[in-house]
């Protein structure tokens, strides 16, 4: 058990890619098997990670389950992992989701089944890697190596244009994350200039004392990086196309785990290691002027797709507006807000893919128009599909409401224009769901290739049911979530408004651990 | 206060009949769900009366129920929190029981549509969250409520929601009352920001030992109680959010009464009463809310005048009356807004309910055109129909004069400090107004010969529609007594009620209650009205029944004017030329079109091409000679230990 407890994330980690390796050595021909194998491994996966849950210190400030090994002496790199509040979800998010994604597969992907599942596999450990890496030479391998798997999933399975989207999608991340590797190297070097040692460890680059100039260029370098994957406007354009040409799947991981990649790198890099740009006006109204386009933007854009997975992706963008919003708010309710509106986005976009992916497969096609009249045939597809559109929405006592609110009350406190125009969001975002809604499942049967389509079964009911539930838990009591989060959340606050906690006579939820700079890391060297 | 009242159980009951009809009346027997949706909301409603009966109001303070908290997120911490005093016992009273009565007339009603279960359903959600929205102890808990009703009145408006029209309708009513809701949702965070609580019992203490702002010095609390009036125009249909009641029609009859008449609509309404310190503290948005309400009352009753269908007559009649709630609260009568509100929902929900019987004894015609001489075949209907009509009409001594005539009368300068002869003189015209097309409407339907197939062949409701009716009748007509007023003899124990929940904002708006010196002038003006309103209805009998020719050419006399009226003033048209088409158009062409495929992916593309282009060049590079390898490594050499040596060796 001890073994375990140390070694918790490792094991974490590193399940769905002991999962890959053995769907790789099982014969291609056996796709039961393979189903099997690849299932067992993911839900295993999931399992592995429930104790996190239980065994997290939400009063612990800093980061908890830590491993340390050497990695690779020469340059400093080493094998980190640790998870604070804010990792901790998004590690739950993705093993949730990853069984989810990989069950509502089963039937979907009938050819290239082998390389389906470990290209999926492969992809999980990637995503947990990202979440989990303290080392930022570490968190770029996994944020790379993720990229591969991805790529095929969107290449080779669906759509028409699949490989225009694939390729979109990968110069896009790719060149972004050229650009990120830059940034990283700056503070590297920079921190060897100041300390005389080389190192990648997120807890010691803090310490750096960088100029504003200096920080505002890594800013922006890491901007590039994240603001692709989040995705930001005016960088979004990728999205909506990997999302119609991926399998149902691809697209749950995509939006549910993979765009919040982009707004963790924010909030785990840009905003503690560069306190001083992140806290610049000129860049926080650079990041609120493209998070409130992208609010609106979205949702405007999103109102008139004639495909039903398109206007879902478009939606993203609009809901990830939310979340850098909050973000660069710069208080605690903004940035708690923001990373449960991630895992909001998670759940509830996750379930609007796996609800298009539903009907796809039983009439291979995602045109609006071709639906309509649902409600009908498909009485219990439908009342899941209504709950998900509230919690998308923002309805209260689902949980997309209480991510909005906390995101605009920690908005408002900072500038009341910025959180009326986000609120309009709001607005828009019930006009084009509630007109999809109305658009595919309202109205008389009109084609009659609809007639005849079958309700939910049990495996897509396992699919759909846990996010539901877990969409009413966040909505209904969110207080654990926002435990968890309370220490991360002060902490960066601290770091990027030194004096917001003292101002306020707000009491400091924990005095945040500023790690003793040198000692660690010179022996390596 | 001490004690504990269980106040958790009076929502819950109907949702846990929500539930059980949801999760299994599919597969039941129609008694079943009747028993289960009926038997939740009678449950809830006696339970709520038993506890108003243990309930010490003359202590005169609020009870606040904590359950659990909800939000804890930094300093932001909101409870689920129930609050009970006079206001929202009186909205408990009238939801739970004007629901329970619409409940058993839907047995009838619906008694043969497939989706039985489904619509008993919804209603008791939507009763859920109605009861919510009342007794929630917080603007966080109530905003759960106000979207939780919200999202029952557009499920139950597209209730048939194979009907383009019907789902339509709902999607419309939900997104005209998100506009709203973005008043709302601004005007909590603002409360928060500026109290740091959202909790009823620690805000309205903290306003009221605020300033007061003025209209020169408009300040939060001005532009907060601005918001809360958009949110609360959105959900209580006024000026110029009202546009989705009347399509609201198109759900089934029972949930126009239940919904659009007796309880959500006037959501927005309580909303006001509630915060009515907030508002008192910011004459600026009074004088607002007076205003949205008394344009609102006029313009609606006009477009009532000329419509046909007899539900959206109706309608507007209910945009109409919550525009003098409206006014009422404006004046700083909360007390008479909510006593309006509530005779309201006996008279309003009881001809909605007719107008269903009607609609149910002549096959489903709501064209008034095609109805007429109904009252020998449905004297049931007729009887109780006529009642409710007279009571809005504000005939004496029914409810509905009583009501109407205290927000008249403190809506003129004599009976309030912020009246005026304009909301007054609005008010009366209003007042004659609604008589004249109830009275339209009801010999339109009733009298005169029948003028369709359908109409000959009427048949009465069941039993179980016409019980209903009577009880709502026996209400309409003397539920006025309650707050009958002191000039004319009576104790006015309906405001005496509420006056502790109004304490703290009466502070500041004295005179509405005073004025007892003008009791003789109080007569003549409740005289004034009541004649105005006989005139209206001697007009209608004029115009319907004695000289039905003369209906048609004074219409054609008017011409233009009439036209306009007819289209409700052409505003959906107005609405969609300049907010929706702009929105579809500039979404598809500019945003998405120009600049998401036309600017952005061709950038995109363009680079790629170019890398293309390059990548073509680059080949050339590699030549497979190796000494020019070996060249280009010592140049990538070179050029990474320059930028190295510049950049980070300083």
């Amino acid at each position: 058990m001890e073994f375990v407890r140390n070694h918790i994330l490792t094991i974490t980690l590193f399940t769905p890619l002991a999962g890959a390796v053995v769907v790789m050595l099982l014969n291609k021909e056996r796709i039961d098997a393979i189903r099997w194998v690849a299932n067992i491994f993911a839900f295993a996966g999931f399992l592995v990670s429930l104790p996190l849950v239980f065994w997290f210190q939400s009063a612990q400030p800093g980061f908890q389950f830590t491993e340390e090994a050497m990695w690779i002496p020469s340059i400093g790199a080493r094998y980190s992992l640790g998870i604070d509040g804010i990792s901790l979800l998004l590690v739950m998010l993705t093993t949730v989701l990853g069984s989810i994604s990989i069950l509502s597969s089963w039937t979907a992907i009938q050819d290239r089944v082998k390389e389906y599942y470990v290209f999926f596999l492969v992809l999980q450990t990637g995503m947990l890697g990202v979440f989990m890496s303290l080392d930022f030479f570490l968190f770029y391998v996994f944020w790379e190596v993720m990229l591969v798997p991805m790529y095929f999933l969107i290449g080779i399975w669906v759509g028409p244009n699949k490989l225009y989207a694939a390729i979109k999608f990968f110069l896009f991340t790719l060149f972004g994350s050229v650009l990120m590797l830059l940034g990283i190297l700056v503070l590297y070097f920079s921190y060897h200039t100041q300390f005389g040692a080389y190192t990648f460890d997120i807890r010691q680059l803090i310490s750096l004392n960088l100029p504003l100039n200096t920080q505002i260029w890594v800013f922006l370098a890491f901007f590039v990086g994240f603001a692709i994957k989040v995705p930001m406007f005016p960088f979004h354009t990728w999205l909506p196309d990997a999302h119609v040409e991926a399998p149902t799947a691809g697209s749950v991981i995509l939006a549910g785990v993979l765009l919040k990649m982009g707004t963790y790198g924010f909030v785990r890099f840009s905003l503690p290691l560069l306190p001083g740009a992140s806290a610049d006006s000129r860049i926080v109204k650079f990041m609120v002027a493209l998070s409130l386009i992208a609010i609106i933007y979205g949702a405007l854009v999103s109102l008139m797709q004639k495909d039903w997975k398109k206007l879902v992706a478009y939606s993203s963008v609009s809901h990830l507006g939310f979340c850098t919003l909050g973000l660069f708010a710069l208080t605690p309710n903004g940035i708690a807000g923001s990373v449960i509106q991630q895992i909001n986005h998670g759940i509830s976009t996750g379930a609007l893919f796996l609800i298009v992916g539903i009907v796809y497969e039983r009439r291979h096609t995602r045109e609006i128009s071709e639906y309509g009249g649902l409600s009908n045939v498909m009485p219990v597809f439908a009342t899941i599909f209504m709950i998900i559109t509230m919690s998308s929405i923002g309805v209260p006592a689902l949980n997309g409401f209480i991510g909005e609110f906390t995101i605009l009350q920690g908005t408002f406190e900072v500038n009341k224009v910025w959180a009326g125009l986000a609120t309009i969001g709001i607005v828009l975002g019930a006009a084009y769901m509630l007109w999809l809604y109305q658009r595919t499942m309202f109205g008389p049967i009109t084609n009659p290739k609809n007639e005849k389509l079958a309700d939910l079964n049990w495996r897509e009911l396992a699919t759909l049911v846990p996010l539901v539930i877990w969409a009413f838990w966040i909505g209904l009591y969110p207080k654990p979530y926002f435990r968890v989060l309370e220490q991360p959340v002060a902490q960066i606050v601290q770091r990027v408004r030194p004096g917001y906690y003292a101002k306020r006579a707000v009491p400091v939820p924990a005095q945040p651990v500023v790690v003793p700079a040198q000692a660690q890391v010179t022996t390596e060297k | 206060m001490s004690g504990s009242y269980h106040l958790w159980l009076i929502p819950l009951l109907p949702l846990a009949g929500a539930a059980i009809n949801g999760l299994l009346g599919r597969t039941r027997p129609r008694s079943f769900v009747s028993a289960v949706g009926v038997g939740s909301v009678s449950l809830a409603c006696a339970y709520a009366f038993f506890t108003f009966l243990r309930f010490p109001w003359h202590a005169g303070d609020a009870y606040v129920e904590r359950i659990a908290p909800w939000v804890v997120a930094g300093n932001l911490q909101i409870d689920f929190s129930l609050y009970l005093d006079p206001l929202s016992a009186v909205m408990v009273a009238v939801v739970t029981g004007v629901g329970l009565l619409i409940h058993i007339y839907s047995v009838g009603y619906m008694a043969h549509d497939p989706g039985y279960y489904r619509f008993f359903s919804y209603l008791n959600l939507f009763t859920f969250f109605m009861l919510t929205l009342v007794l929630a102890g917080n603007y966080l808990l109530m905003f759960v409520g106000w979207e939780g009703v919200g999202l029952c009145s557009y499920l139950l408006i597209g209730y048939w929601f194979t009907k383009k029209s019907a789902a339509d309708a709902g999607k419309k009513a939900f997104i005209v009352n998100r506009v709203g809701d973005f008043g709302f949702t601004l005007a909590v965070i603002s409360i928060y920001w500026m109290v740091g609580s959202l909790e009823f019992r620690q805000v309205f203490p903290a306003v009221a030992s605020m300033p007061k702002e003025t209209p020169m010095s408009a300040g939060p609390l001005t532009w907060i109680c601005l918001l809360l009036l958009m949110g609360a125009a959105g959900k209580s249909a006024q000026l110029p959010l009202y546009v989705w009641l009347p399509d609201a029609m198109e759900g089934p009859t029972p949930v126009s009464a239940l919904i659009h008449a007796a309880t959500m609509v006037t959501a927005g309404v309580y909303m006001v009463a509630r915060s009515g310190v907030l508002f008192t503290h910011a004459p600026l948005a009074m004088t607002a809310v007076a205003v949205v309400g008394a344009a609102t009352a006029l313009f609606a009753a006009t477009i009532g005048v000329t419509q046909t269908d007899i539900k959206r007559v109706l309608a507007y009649s209910t945009i109409s009356q919550l525009g003098y709630m409206f006014l009422a609260c404006g004046v700083g009568a909360f007390g008479a807004g909510i006593f309006h509100l509530m005779t309201h929902a006996f008279f309003k929900a009881l001809l909605f309910l007719g107008a269903g019987s009607v609609i149910h004894a002549i096959a489903g015609e709501q064209d008034m055109r095609k109805m007429g001489g109904l009252r020998q075949a449905i004297p049931w209907t007729y009887g109780t129909f006529l009642a409710a009509a007279l009571a809005i009409a504000g005939i004496f001594p029914l409810s509905g004069f009583v009501s109407k005539d205290a927000i008249l009368w403190k809506a003129s300068p004599l009976g309030s400090p912020s009246g005026s002869w304009l909301y007054w003189l609005v008010g009366l015209a209003t007042a004659g107004l609604t008589a004249f097309y109830v009275f339209r409407l009801f010999f339109l339907t009733f009298h005169g010969e029948p003028r369709s197939e359908a109409a000959h062949h009427a048949h009465e409701s069941p039993r179980v529609m016409l019980a209903p009716l009577a009880v709502l009748a026996f209400l309409s007509v003397v539920g006025g007594f309650v707050g009958w007023p002191k000039a004319l003899g009576g104790h006015d124990r309906f405001e005496a009620f509420l006056a502790p929940v109004f304490r703290l904002a009466e502070e500041l708006a004295p005179a509405a209650h005073a004025a007892q010196e003008h009791a003789a002038l109080e007569i003549g003006f409740s005289l004034l009205a009541v004649g105005v309103a006989a005139l209206g209805i001697g007009l209608a009998w004029l115009l319907y029944v004695a000289r039905p020719r003369l209906a048609e050419r004074s219409a054609e006399r008017l011409g233009a004017l009439y036209r306009l009226v007819l289209n409700k003033y052409y505003v959906d048209e107005a609405y969609n030329f300049a907010i929706v088409r702009p929105l579809v158009v500039g979404s598809t062409r500019l945003l998405w079109r120009a600049i998401d495929v036309g600017v952005i992916d061709a950038a995109v593309d363009g680079v790629a091409q170019g890398a293309r282009n390059i990548g073509g060049a680059a080949r050339r590079l590699q030549s497979g000679n190796i000494r020019s390898y070996a060249g280009w490594v010592l140049a990538g050499a070179v050029l990474v230990v320059s930028f190295m040596t510049f950049l980070w060796a300083k």
